[in-house]
């Protein structure tokens, strides 16, 4: 992936021409592999894993490179709004504005610590139109094709509930797995309650490998996000506590899955991370 | 709902809102009342002022409670700009150094709080502004019930601001010299009036009203 060295309109994509059928002499054409063949537990779907080569973007408030929880960062832009408010990407010089983008950083580092870690900040440039940015973060974030984008955010806009979610499906069949934050409020709010993307809650419990699948859905996953030693900003750590930072456990996991089984399709990936759930066939 | 509705159904509700002063002595009882639940030593309501794109104290209870109301800080950085942005409650504790959070506090009063519990005050879609809870007691690791109830909690007061912008905008709309002031000037005397002038003066209404519905 190019590294962006200047500002770059966020364009509509070309979209490749999908099958619309199926005619008989194409069947013989498109025979698969079963990605999913022989028992799914957790040795299968992780073990010896570290996540390399898999791209996990952290879509946040910045990323601090420097930070010893979080390493190597492999790019870093910032999403703003031009003059005519249109979105572009810059690179991003300012690193983290909050903390918050280095905590979950930091966490998927944890987890997945070969990870090739982006951060796209879509925060910290002004209150007003910050829900655009958001939109055209992740629109940027679909585009570049990475594996993995945690989204430990949300935005109550409804008008941008539909943008979201048609950028979701988008994500979904170009095989980035969208992990977002379910929200803890009684409020709507989105792309976490989307099926196309993977919402994660918080448990009690400090194994960041630890999760549960969630029998009553929306809320589909529940990670460590209690009281969790993170990195913050100035290279420091604090204890926190959020559906935030279970979201990045499980992109972590997420990661290592897909360095092990870069094949699988996000729905095929949400069906083993339900495999091996510590309520389900997880030994953890 | 356009803009010029809402503005009306501001201007008619204004009619059975209480003033600014009875919803700054609510928004003052809410963080009293947030401190008091969770032992804190500071609570504090900041609400997003659209113009400036800037978070504004609001009302303060606790360390901070002379100095803060009505100052003013960016709405976008920190940790209330994250959580005014991304809508989504956030706890933290432990902080160490780089306060960055604690900036605006450790300013005006030499008070750097350790930790915070802040969540976004949402009404509908809109964001409002942020609650704080400063330093909790250390006794015990946060758990899932405290979060709970920080977010009912913050329901309660986005309800109660939600309010209060309504007669933000209906004390405004009648105070001008616009079309609501010039109907509310009108529904004022007819109020005012009694008896046969009264019964006149609806009359008269109802008919301009179907003069003005005719084109």
């Amino acid at each position: 992936m190019a590294e962006q060295e200047q500002a770059e309109p966020i364009e509509e994509e070309d979209e490749e021409l999908p099958a619309w059928s199926l005619p008989l002499d194409a069947v013989g054409g498109i025979a698969l592999e079963d990605p999913l063949a022989g028992p799914i537990d957790r040795e299968w779907a992780i073990g010896g894993a570290t996540g390399k080569s898999v791209k996990v973007c952290v879509l946040d408030s910045g990323v601090d490179p420097g930070h010893p929880r979080v390493g190597s960062v492999a790019g870093a832009v910032a999403i703003r709004l031009d003059e005519d408010g249109k979105a572009i990407a810059v690179p991003d010089e300012e690193g983290d504005l909050c903390g918050h983008g280095t905590a979950c950083a930091g966490v998927i580092r944890e987890i997945a610590p070969d990870a090739e870690i982006y951060s796209v900040r879509v925060l910290g440039s002004g209150f007003t139109g910050s829900g655009d940015v958001l939109v055209a973060g992740l629109h940027w974030a679909v585009e570049q094709g990475y594996d993995v984008v945690n989204m430990s955010l949300s935005t109550t806009k409804r008008r941008l509930g539909e943008a979201l979610h048609e950028l979701a499906d988008s994500a979904y069949f170009k095989r980035t797995v969208l992990v977002a934050s379910a929200h803890n409020m009684p409020v709507e709010s989105f792309p976490w309650r989307f099926s196309s993307v993977i919402s994660v809650g918080s448990h009690e419990e400090h194994d960041p490998l630890r999760f549960y699948a969630n029998p009553s859905p929306p809320v589909e996953f529940f990670a460590r996000g209690v009281d969790v030693n993170v990195a913050w900003t100035g290279g420091t750590t604090i204890r926190a506590t959020g559906n935030s930072f279970a979201t990045p456990c499980i992109s972590g996991i997420a990661a290592l899955i897909l360095s092990k089984h870069p094949q699988l399709t996000p729905f095929q990936l949400k069906s083993v991370l339900y495999q091996i759930s510590s309520n389900v066939g997880g030994q953890r | 709902m356009n803009d010029r509705t809402d503005e009306l159904r501001s201007a008619v509700a204004a009619g059975v809102l209480a003033a600014d002063e009875q919803f700054g002595r609510l928004l003052r009882s809410i963080v009293d009342v947030a401190r008091a639940i969770f032992g804190a030593k500071a609570s504090s309501i900041m609400l997003l002022d659209p113009d400036t794109e800037e978070l504004v104290f609001a009302a303060v209870s606790g360390e901070g409670e002379r100095e803060l109301v009505g100052r003013r800080f960016p709405a976008s950085t920190g940790v209330a700009g994250w959580v005014l942005s991304s809508r989504t409650p956030l706890v933290i504790e432990d902080v160490q150094s780089d306060p960055r959070h604690a900036r605006d506090f450790a300013e005006d009063t030499g008070y750097v709080p350790k930790g915070l519990m802040a969540v976004p005050l949402l009404d509908e879609e809109n964001a409002l502004g942020v609650l704080q809870v400063l330093d909790r007691p250390q006794r015990s690791r946060f758990s899932l019930q405290e979060m709970e109830l920080l977010g009912l909690f913050a329901g309660q007061a986005a309800i109660a601001l939600g309010l209060l912008r309504s007669a933000q905008r209906a004390r405004a709309a009648l105070g001008g010299d616009g079309d609501v002031a010039a109907v509310a000037g009108v529904a004022s005397a007819l109020d005012a009036l009694e008896g046969s002038r009264r019964a006149a003066g609806l009359s008269l209404l109802r008919d301009l009203e179907q003069v003005l519905r005719q084109n």
